[in-house]
């Protein structure tokens, strides 16, 4: 792993900072998480593809320099995937909010995890929509508070790794901003991978779902975060663990990595059957 | 000559036009132009994909394109308000994709195997905030073909995305052609350098993975990409920019046909499928001495005012059948600014008109206007 202190600044868009995010913002954490990864994997930027949607986390792809797509809320896995078909050699990394991902763009989330395409979905899940103040998300747990659940919420939270498992994501792992040693790894981890790859990172919204929840301040949150969760074996294999167990303790780590024939692959197999000669890109 | 499907042209002229991407979803009656294309896109090395929806369908064409692709999506009414979020995005980030809306009878699900020419406004107006579009139709088989290439031509010199307008009964219309050798624009991929803005004025369409790490975003931005501050001003100038440039370049991109205008006291203005009953009406007033004449629009938008006005110079009423209420007749009739009557012959039942209908319509007009070769009707 990319040691702390190493220079990230050649991967970033200078132009564009500061970053939107407040101050202790989890999304900055998983931010330089994604650029440690890339350091890792030592990837030419030319070929990197960032397409975000529209929320905090969804302004990531301002700050990479990189190929940046900042699209509409919920769609970035839909452009990102005719980007993907046409142009394979590029790494497409999609950067979403919870909202993002799992609210208005959950459609496209469980379709492009069926297809198994080679995209990297970096999912930025702060339990609450920060962008537009506060509100509740599908991701937003029981009982939580949100300006739009003053009483607390009445709706069970998704979980993105199940969501993610059985809709066909070949890499699914989950972290939090916590967790810093492991999560460069998981995400290196899910760029490698060949096929749809979902990275769940539990970040803290302070400004909002700290304050509506009295969690106090960005450190009392990673704390909360530490407390939550539980990590497994976090390179072993798939865990066995119940619905009851996961309650208290959150298990992170990765959940699957495994092979399956990857969408553009298919498709271009289809191509030489078809005598389509030369693909688009 | 070949028997040919309206939808068939659309999808052969696509691939003429060198696409090679098409994202799409099921719906009555734009599916055959997905269905061939989900056969002719391997075939010629392009991309097809089936999307979860309409709003992905686009979407996925506008990440194609940003891939490096000509990209095209097809759907009806339905579809086509879903993707109007994105048609935005497009038009904000100066991207090039052809869209086409068969349409069907509406609002909602409506008629969905009968026209209609209900999106003419909504394809003009239908996302937010101001923008340019351009928006073709046809009335033939043969001038679909055409008018597919030209989407693909001017979606590529002018960054926008571009709409065909057709309907039902031109989709699955089959019809004995001969396919025009229309000219394709090709995409030359400039060599750009580290001052490249890439939403400059008349900035060349550079995809990703050339080098320059361009910032795509639908959030107000200058020519650089980037949403910095003053965006507000910035992209008001882009946004004019677009607008100057179609306005300059407006004779090259008004398709039309004329027909009888030179003396006509009554012009039937139409575009689309009621070209077809125009023509035969025109015979049928001019055969009962009526002076009637036809101009038919392929290019809806950007709105051709100064062809209406040259067209209707010696007018003595204009009469606008549509299949619709009453849309592109508020425009038409703003230009005029009351020099002539103009009188709208609107219907949503799914119906055509007979030519007749447009006889009687005009007919009723000279009459009420005392206009010639009608009194003893
Ligand atoms: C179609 C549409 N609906 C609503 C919005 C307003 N909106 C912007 S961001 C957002 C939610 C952001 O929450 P999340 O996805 O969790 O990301 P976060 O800001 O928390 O990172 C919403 C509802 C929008 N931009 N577009
Ligand atoms: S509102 Fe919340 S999620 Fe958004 S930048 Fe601030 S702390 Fe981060």
């Amino acid at each position: 792993m990319t040691k702390p202190g190493i220079d990230l600044t050649p991967l970033l868009r200078q132009e564009m900072m500061p970053t939107v995010w407040c101050p202790g913002c989890g999304h900055g954490i998983i931010a330089r998480g994604i650029a440690t990864a890339l350091m890792s994997l030592g990837l030419d930027m030319d070929q990197v593809a960032f397409v975000g949607g529209i929320g905090c986390s969804g302004r990531a792809p301002f700050y990479f320099d990189a190929n940046s797509m900042h699209t509409t809320h919920g769609r970035a896995l839909a452009f990102a995937t005719g980007l993907k078909m046409v142009n394979p050699k590029l790494t497409v990394i999609v950067p979403m909010g919870d909202g993002d991902s799992m609210a208005i763009g959950g459609n496209h989330l469980i379709h492009a995890a069926r297809r198994n395409i080679d995209i990297t979905a970096v999912v930025f899940n702060n339990s609450i929509y920060g962008m537009t103040g506060g509100q509740g998300a599908p991701t937003s747990p029981l009982d939580s508070r949100s300006t739009t659940s003053p009483m607390g919420s009445i709706e069970p939270a998704f979980d993105t790794v199940e969501l993610a498992l059985a809709a066909g994501a070949t890499y699914v792992a989950r972290t939090t901003t916590f967790d810093f040693q492991e999560m460069p790894q998981l995400i290196a981890g899910a760029i490698r991978h060949h096929g749809f790859s979902v990275v769940e990172v539990l970040s803290q919204c302070p400004t909002y779902y700290g304050r509506l929840n009295k969690l106090g301040e960005a450190p009392d949150m990673l704390l909360y975060e530490r407390d939550r969760t539980k990590l497994l074996e976090a390179f072993g294999p798939p865990p066995e663990i119940t619905r009851e167990e996961m309650v208290g303790q959150l298990p992170i780590g990765l959940f699957r990595d495994e092979e399956r024939p990857e969408y553009v692959d298919q498709y271009h197999g289809l191509i030489a059957r078809a005598g389509g000669g030369k693909s688009a890109s | 000559m070949r028997l040919v499907q309206g939808n068939e042209a659309v999808a052969l002229a696509a691939v003429h036009a060198g696409c090679n991407f098409y994202s799409g979803y099921p719906i009555t009656p734009a599916t055959e132009i997905m269905e061939m294309m989900a056969r002719q896109m391997p075939k010629t090395g392009g991309v097809f994909i089936q999307m979860e929806d309409e709003i992905g369908s686009i979407a996925a064409a506008i990440g194609a394109a940003w891939g490096g692709a000509k990209a095209m999506t097809a759907t009806s009414g339905p579809g086509f308000s879903l993707m109007q979020e994105n048609l935005g995005y497009a038009c904000m980030t100066q991207t090039p994709v052809v869209v086409v809306d068969s349409q069907r009878g509406g609002p909602s699900t409506g008629l969905p195997t009968l026209p209609a020419q209900g999106e003419v406004m909504q394809a003009r107006y239908g996302t937010h905030g101001d923008h340019e579009v351009i928006v073709l139709t046809a009335s033939s088989v043969v001038e679909a073909y055409r008018m597919t290439v030209e989407a693909f031509n001017l979606s590529e010199r002018y960054r926008l995305p571009v709409i065909l307008l057709l309907d039902a009964v031109l989709s699955h219309m089959r019809e004995n052609v001969e396919f025009p050798d229309v000219p394709v624009r090709e995409r030359v991929m400039p060599t750009i350098d580290e001052n490249f803005l890439p939403f400059g004025p008349d900035a060349p369409f550079v995809p990703f993975g050339s080098g320059h790490h361009t910032v795509v975003t639908g959030m107000s931005h200058d020519e650089t990409g980037l949403p910095k501050a003053l965006a507000g001003q910035a992209v008001q100038r882009i946004l004019r920019g677009v607008q100057e440039r179609l306005a300059q370049d407006a004779r090259e991109i008004t398709f039309y046909h004329e027909m009888e205008l030179a003396d006509a006291d009554i012009v039937l203005l139409t575009y689309g499928i009621t070209a077809r009953a125009a023509r035969e009406a025109v015979g049928l007033l001019r055969a009962d001495g009526v002076k009637a004449g036809l101009l038919d629009l392929q290019t809806l938008w950007p709105f051709p005012e100064w062809l209406i006005l040259e067209k209707t110079q010696a007018a003595k009423a204009v009469l606008v059948p549509e299949l619709n209420l009453g849309q592109y007749v508020i425009p038409v009739r703003a230009a005029i600014a009351g020099r002539c009557p103009v009188e709208s012959l609107g219907r949503c039942d799914g119906e055509l008109f007979t030519p007749e209908a447009m006889v009687e319509a005009a007919k009723a007009l000279a009459h009420s206007l005392e206009i010639g070769g009608v009194a003893h009707d």
